[in-house]
């Protein structure tokens, strides 16, 4: 059932369109159109370079080393905060009582931003202040993030998965919540025990839920951990945690090598692109479920 | 039937230590944030630090507050509720707006305009911030509140919850409008907005927790030390030497730039599930 008329509606559409036109499209825009240019030192005259901002970039070592850290990153946090967010959710699905107030405490984090989980995380392992750092130095072992590149990338995953576990856990706690009692039941008469039952019946029916947060947890990792590298390590040390993000971010602003962050947004917006398929490829078969 | 599956006595008390543990770890940074910014700056810099609160929770919370480091944090924590709230209600708006064109119109263009709002689904500031920055430079909008609201405010994720919506109102309330003479508008506002209500509210929640906790945008945008917001103007507080860290300081503010969106998960918990749910559906 519609109405009549199309002054109204493209009238109602029209803030959404001219926002999403002049700060995405024309960015997008200017992104693509720029990769395409070097500007000279001086920012007065571009010279045209076709793809030659493209071909620098994957014959750029630094460039392909973020790509690798990227991913290497993306997967740590990935499994890092789905398998801590598992357990949790397993143990919250066998209890009856008391399972909101543990919910309430799981979620909270949820809310704190990257860059400030990123700032807690930075105190508690600070080389000098730092009372995880004092406790490893007690035990023997030296901690300084800030030169050593895998403590880097450690602290950086640990700090990015924490915000995460609580959206995990949530969506873990629903998938369990929908496997019905009865198949367990079945199981659990037939004599399965706890982690052959986990295996064989639940594991496969929460596999909809694991994939759907395999997704989302790398679109995470990828774009929204900036504030989280930002305040810990700014890519460092020796480039040891800048990812895709972060360097389009330290090429542009820091770097001022215009093309060539450009270059790396719309290499980004492929990416992005490829993510968005893949989720909507599988929320169409999810619908058919 | 559920002394089945559910095992009594030890194995319980065992899952609840064992979520207590899970608690206790996911909790643990809050709670060493919290002794933190109840101590002196010396109590601190000689490590181990404390880990029971101190009595400085007063002076270093009003000294945070009222004064600061590069500017006082009630006014980041101004900076941030503007740029929140604007961010989540001029999202609801617009979308509740292009959203009923989309679901009860047919007018020319509506599948281009449709596909247009879509493309933006999944595209986060952080991949086209040189550009968008240039565009918000020459507006002249840097270091105001529309230069921090309006380019995050342009995303389809909103469109198409209420879309969703929309589509899941039963016809009849639209035929019904309609023979009763109801313009489209009395329609949208009398019987569309009341029915959205929890979608409204649910989004709502999602939503402010986004804007609040923006970081690499304000970043940018914001020069001036007054128009920071609170998530990013943290890492402003700390000093290029890292032994003239302020931290009792900095871990005040650390904690009052969780407090509004922790508040909000908390007491709005119901609301917030149902709008992660459905903003991921």
């Amino acid at each position: 059932m519609t109405f009549k008329g199309w002054r109204l509606p493209v009238l109602l559409i029209l803030p959404q369109a001219l926002i999403t036109a002049v700060f995405f499209f024309w960015p997008a825009g200017q992104a693509i159109y720029q990769s395409a240019f070097i500007p000279d030192p001086f920012g007065l005259k571009s010279q045209f370079v076709g793809f030659g901002n493209f071909e620098y970039l994957f014959s750029d070592p630094y460039y392909l080393a973020s790509f690798k850290t990227t991913a290497v990153f993306s997967i740590l946090v990935t499994v890092v905060s789905m398998s801590i967010a598992l357990w949790l959710a397993l143990m919250a699905d066998r209890i009856i009582k008391g399972s909101g107030t543990y919910r309430t405490f799981l979620i909270w984090p949820y809310a704190v931003a990257p860059a400030v989980a990123g700032v807690l995380w930075l105190f508690m392992f600070n080389p000098n202040v730092g009372i995880a750092s004092w406790y490893m130095d007690q035990m023997g072992y030296d901690w300084n993030h800030k030169l050593n590149s895998g403590q880097a990338m450690w602290l950086v995953v640990l700090a990015s998965s924490w915000g995460r576990i609580s959206y995990n856990f949530l969506f873990f706690l629903a998938g369990l919540q929908a496997v019905p009692r009865s198949v367990i039941e079945a199981a659990a008469i037939d004599g399965a025990h706890f982690w052959r039952r986990f295996w064989t019946i639940v594991f496969p029916l929460l596999s909809p839920t694991t994939f759907f947060l395999l997704v989302v947890n790398i679109v995470y990792a990828f774009f929204e951990t900036f504030g989280v590298i930002h305040t810990i390590t700014s890519g460092g040390p020796q480039q040891a945690t800048t990812i895709l993000v972060y360097k389009v971010f330290s090429d542009g602003f820091v770097g001022q090598d215009l093309g060539s962050s450009a270059a790396q947004s719309v290499v980004l917006l492929f990416v992005v692109g490829l993510l968005t398929v893949v989720q909507f490829k599988f929320i169409e078969r999810r619908v058919h479920y | 039937m559920s002394g089945m599956v559910e095992k009594t006595g030890k194995a319980t008390w065992l899952i609840h230590l064992g979520l207590i543990i899970g608690i206790g770890i996911v909790c643990f940074p809050i709670y060493l944030a919290f002794v933190a910014s109840s101590v002196s700056q010396a109590e601190l810099v000689r490590p181990p630090m404390p880990l029971l609160p101190g009595d400085q929770l007063v002076e270093n919370y009003t000294r945070a507050l009222f004064s600061g480091i590069n500017a006082p944090v009630w006014r980041m924590l101004m900076n941030s509720m503007v740029m929140a709230l604007g961010i989540a209600i001029g999202k609801i708006i617009i979308s509740l707006m292009s959203a009923f064109a989309i679901v009860y119109f047919r007018f020319p263009m509506r599948g281009l305009f449709f596909w247009l709002i879509f493309m933006t689904l999944m595209l986060p500031v952080e991949v086209r911030i040189v550009p968008t920055y240039v565009v918000v430079a020459n507006f002249g909008m840097l270091n105001s509140y529309s230069g921090l609201i309006l380019p995050l405010v342009a995303s389809a994720t909103a469109t198409f919850l209420f879309r969703q919506f929309y589509m899941t109102v039963p016809d009849e309330l639209a035929e019904a409008a309609r023979v009763d003479g109801a313009s489209p508008m009395r329609f949208f506002i009398d019987i569309l907005l009341p029915m959205s209500r929890t979608n409204i509210a649910a989004l709502f929640v999602i939503l402010f927790i986004y804007g609040w906790n923006q970081y690499l945008w304000p970043l940018l945008m914001t020069t001036d030390p007054d128009m920071n917001t609170i998530v990013m103007g943290i890492k402003q507080m700390f000093p290029s030497g890292d032994d003239l860290t302020d931290w009792p300081l900095i871990m005040a503010t650390a904690l009052l730039a969780m407090l509004p969106p922790v508040m909000v998960v908390v007491f709005m918990q119901k609301l917030f599930i149902k709008g992660l749910v459905e903003t991921e559906k």
